[in-house]
């Protein structure tokens, strides 16, 4: 400190005692010593996972956080977890926004105890398999996207390290999900981590030139950057929950859908519309173009997962806006990339309900499919008719809480298994906030939506009763058997708010 | 009202989930494979199946008929299909490869035994003949008139083209066939099928071929998939203008038939009988499939 200094700082603390902690100036980079010199361009490089993750100090007991984006082509998650075990660290907890079949390799390292505790949206393949069968001490908790981010909040997922898979990065993490060469488009999940996590790691394929632009994630949120040689395969972003069909079956039930939208009485100019992954919603899509311009009808936004559907209807003029938190399939991602009205969402924004706001609370329509739905029409989405998990949460009860008209899509038998049937094996979106089931046998509605019913007979749709339709079905099939369980639960099902809405038990073999 | 018969939805008789749920695709008639879609180590299981299948109350109580194309008699599966599938009240039995006259007469013969037997009502079990051949195409008018059992005959291609040494095509290759078949029919005054389209992810292929059975004078078309259903359907529906002029000349016959006039016209055109039965007939239509949607 200069003399001048000196006798100022004293002037003012004399006059001033309360500024007592203040701190006197000693150079440009007193505080920032990394941004004395050059280096400062790549102090956020590292050369590898494993260097990453020794700067970030991660340790036993800590939570490290993914996004899904990449769905089943994801190549980082698995990376980043064995590279973790290969550190010697355990006791983990695994805040992935959600897993799918590509993640069987955690087993061994469950198996291990790098990774005790998970939080996701779902579960599928071998993973969910072992994980219903007990492989766990901790129950596994189950999320929508909107709850993720509450649970985030409320500090019951501390997340201290994220992991964010992302295409291309600048040096000092502007990243996207729409330049480069594994694109996933949106990084709604991915969005939320960045504001949250303690410590953020980006990986990407491709570090560009700065500015990087768009970013979804921003500098002043990023850590470490680290290159790796892919962090997904996109062309498997659609395969599993989100592909097209060309079923007959699911058709037939897409356009019942689009009857069930046309006559709902929430066709309108303006309208806007959420299709779920599953093949029957995404299918309905199609069928909607030639009623929208029947009736010069156009939506004023899509939401969700957006698909190749919604892109073909937003550029040829009949929805107005994207607004895209997680794209279903590369059409979708390069939309993003190259139509200003395609926006990205985080699921902050997109599905949290104790956000100062959320898009799913401004939507009209939903269409969501269900793995089964009760008499009282409360839909699981989770475990199937063996009781082992194989679905996910997803934006399920966040849309069909959020929109005025919420449509579940499903066949009536699947096999020899009825979908319609006395009580769900587990709950996910309580049946207050579900309004027509549309099977391929039949439309039925919630009795506490009368109107809608009223609706849709004067337009001489097949409605039938739930109880109707659970009659055919077990006419058809028989009543099921009741699933055995252990005691022993597996699986803790969150509400959107954080609440527990259901547990999952161990079946029983 | 005279049984409307557009769609014939083919399915493998192996198949059980098909079996027990394909009544929510409405087809005008189902038609469950024995036949070629079944492999020989399945043959007894399909015909298990499908007889299980006819007992089921859901394909009567949504209107369709159905129909099982058994295996030709000559083979050790024919009459054991047959016996299986009248007593389980099988509304058609399809013959494949009917080349005369006689292999009716030997279909019915064994039918009104089984019915005997099983206490059905004799008659009660209505009859179709596929026409594979040269021989069954030269012979369809004998074959149409065989039997008052026969409520249409189908043209099935494949083996056909084989028999006229020539191959599936812009349908040049079936001219004559059709016509032969179609007239065939008309001559019994029984229902007339067309081929399968099998190309099943080209509408616009299937769509001109149907455009082109329905102008010639086809009941329907054989089907094998369901999403052929809906564009059938669609497509013989009459459409809205053809409705609206069928009411005006229905209102114009019955108002010249109030006032007694000989001879009744509407916008200077002379209405006949011919085409007063033809307007009544499509606002049955009409009544029946709705009008014509634009896709």
């Amino acid at each position: 400190m200069t003399t001048s200094l000196n006798k100022k700082i004293d002037d003012l603390l004399r006059q001033h005692p309360d500024l007592k902690n203040i701190t006197p100036f000693v150079d440009a980079n007193a505080t920032t010593p990394y941004l004395k010199d050059e280096s400062k361009y790549t102090r956020k490089l590292c050369d590898s996972i494993e260097q990453a993750i020794k700067k970030c100090e991660l340790r036993d007991g800590m939570t490290i956080s993914f996004h899904h984006a990449f769905r089943e082509g994801d190549k980082v998650i698995n990376k980043v977890v064995e590279t973790i075990s290969n550190l010697g660290i355990k006791n983990l907890t695994l805040a992935s926004s959600s897993l799918l079949s590509c993640n069987s390799a955690l087993i061994p390292h469950i198996e291990a105890g790098v990774i005790t505790k998970i939080y996701t949206s779902g579960l599928r393949g071998k993973l969910a398999d072992a994980i219903s069968h007990g492989l766990m001490e901790n129950p596994v908790h189950i999320h929508s996207h909107g709850g993720r981010v509450k649970l985030i909040q409320s500090g019951e997922i501390n997340i201290d390290i994220a992991f964010l898979a992302v295409s291309t990065a600048d040096e000092q993490g502007n990243a996207n999900g729409v330049s480069g060469k594994s694109q996933c488009g949106a990084l709604g999940y991915a969005m939320v981590d960045a504001q949250f996590a303690k410590k953020v790691v980006l990986l990407t394929e491709d570090i560009v030139g700065y500015p990087n632009h768009p970013a979804s994630i921003r500098q002043d949120q990023v850590d470490y950057i680290v290159k790796v040689d892919e962090v997904g395969d996109p062309t498997k972003i659609s395969v599993g929950a989100a592909r097209i069909t060309s079923n007959p079956r699911e058709l037939m039930i897409a356009r019942y859908a689009a009857d069930v939208i046309e006559y709902s009485g929430y066709f309108k100019d303006g309208f806007s519309i959420q299709t779920g992954s599953g093949a029957s919603s995404t299918a309905a899509t199609r069928f909607l173009e030639n009623r929208m311009r029947a009736k010069n009808i156009t939506a004023s936004f899509a939401l969700g997962g957006i698909t190749a559907s919604i892109v073909d209807l937003h550029e040829k003029g009949l929805v107005k806006r994207l607004l895209d938190t997680q794209s279903f399939d590369g059409t979708a991602g390069q939309s993003l990339g190259k139509n200003r009205d395609h926006i990205e969402v985080s699921t902050n924004v997109y599905a949290n309900p104790a956000s100062k706001g959320a898009s799913v609370d401004e939507l009209d329509i939903v269409i969501l499919s269900a793995l089964e739905i009760d008499l009282d029409y409360n839909v699981n989405v989770l475990t199937g008719s063996d009781g082992v998990m194989r679905g996910a949460s997803g934006g399920h009860c966040d849309t069909a809480a959020g929109a005025n008209l919420t449509i579940i899509v499903a066949p009536l038998i699947r096999s020899r298994i009825p979908t319609v049937i006395k009580k769900v094996t587990t709950l996910v979106t309580p049946g207050e906030s579900v309004d027509v089931l549309v099977t391929d046998h039949g439309i039925a509605v919630n009795p506490n939506r009368p109107e809608i019913a009223e609706r849709l007979k004067a337009a001489n749709l097949p409605i039938m009763t739930i109880e109707e339709l659970y009659q055919r079905a077990v006419s058809l099939t028989g009543e099921p058997k009741p699933i055995e369980f252990e005691d022993k639960i597996v699986g803790v099902v969150h509400f959107r708010d954080g609440s527990v809405i259901d547990v999952v038990r161990q079946v029983k073999d | 009202m005279k049984k409307i018969r557009r769609s014939m939805l083919f399915l493998p008789g192996a198949n059980a989930a098909m079996l027990s749920t394909s009544f929510v695709y409405k087809p005008d008639s189902i038609m469950f494979d024995l036949e070629d879609a079944v492999s020989i180590k399945e043959k007894d299981s399909a015909r298990l199946l499908v007889a299980q299948t006819l007992l089921l109350p859901v394909y009567r109580e949504h209107g369709i008929e159905t129909v099982v194309r058994i295996n030709a008699l000559n083979t050790p599966f024919g009459l054991k299909d047959l016996e299986a599938v009248v007593r389980a009240g099988v509304d058609v039995v399809r013959l494949p490869m009917t080349n005369s006259a006689e292999d009716i007469h030997e279909l019915e013969a064994h039918v009104e035994r089984i019915e005997k037997e099983c206490g059905r009502e004799v008659g009660s079990t209505k009859l179709m003949a596929a026409i594979e051949s040269a021989l069954g195409v030269v012979n369809a008018v004998s074959i149409a008139k065989a039997s008052p059992r026969l409520i249409g005959i189908a043209l099935a291609a494949f083996d056909y083209l084989v028999d006229m040494q020539t191959e599936r095509g812009d349908g040049t290759e079936l001219f004559y066939a059709r016509c032969a078949v179609l007239h065939a029919a008309r001559v019994a005054g029984i229902d007339a099928f067309d081929v399968v389209y099998s190309n099943v992810n080209d509408d616009e292929g299937f769509l001109k071929e149907v455009s082109l059975i329905k102008k010639l004078g086809y009941n329907g078309k054989s089907l094998i998939n369901p999403r052929q259903i809906e564009l059938l359907h669609n497509a013989y529906a009459p459409t809205a203008a053809e409705v609206e002029n069928a009411q005006k000349v229905v209102e114009a016959a019955e108002e010249g038939e109030r006032k007694g006039l000989g001879v009744i016209s509407l916008n200077g055109k002379m209405i006949d009988a011919p085409i007063i039965a033809r307007a009544r007939k499509v606002i049955e239509l009409a009544k029946y499939s709705g009008v014509r949607k634009e896709f």
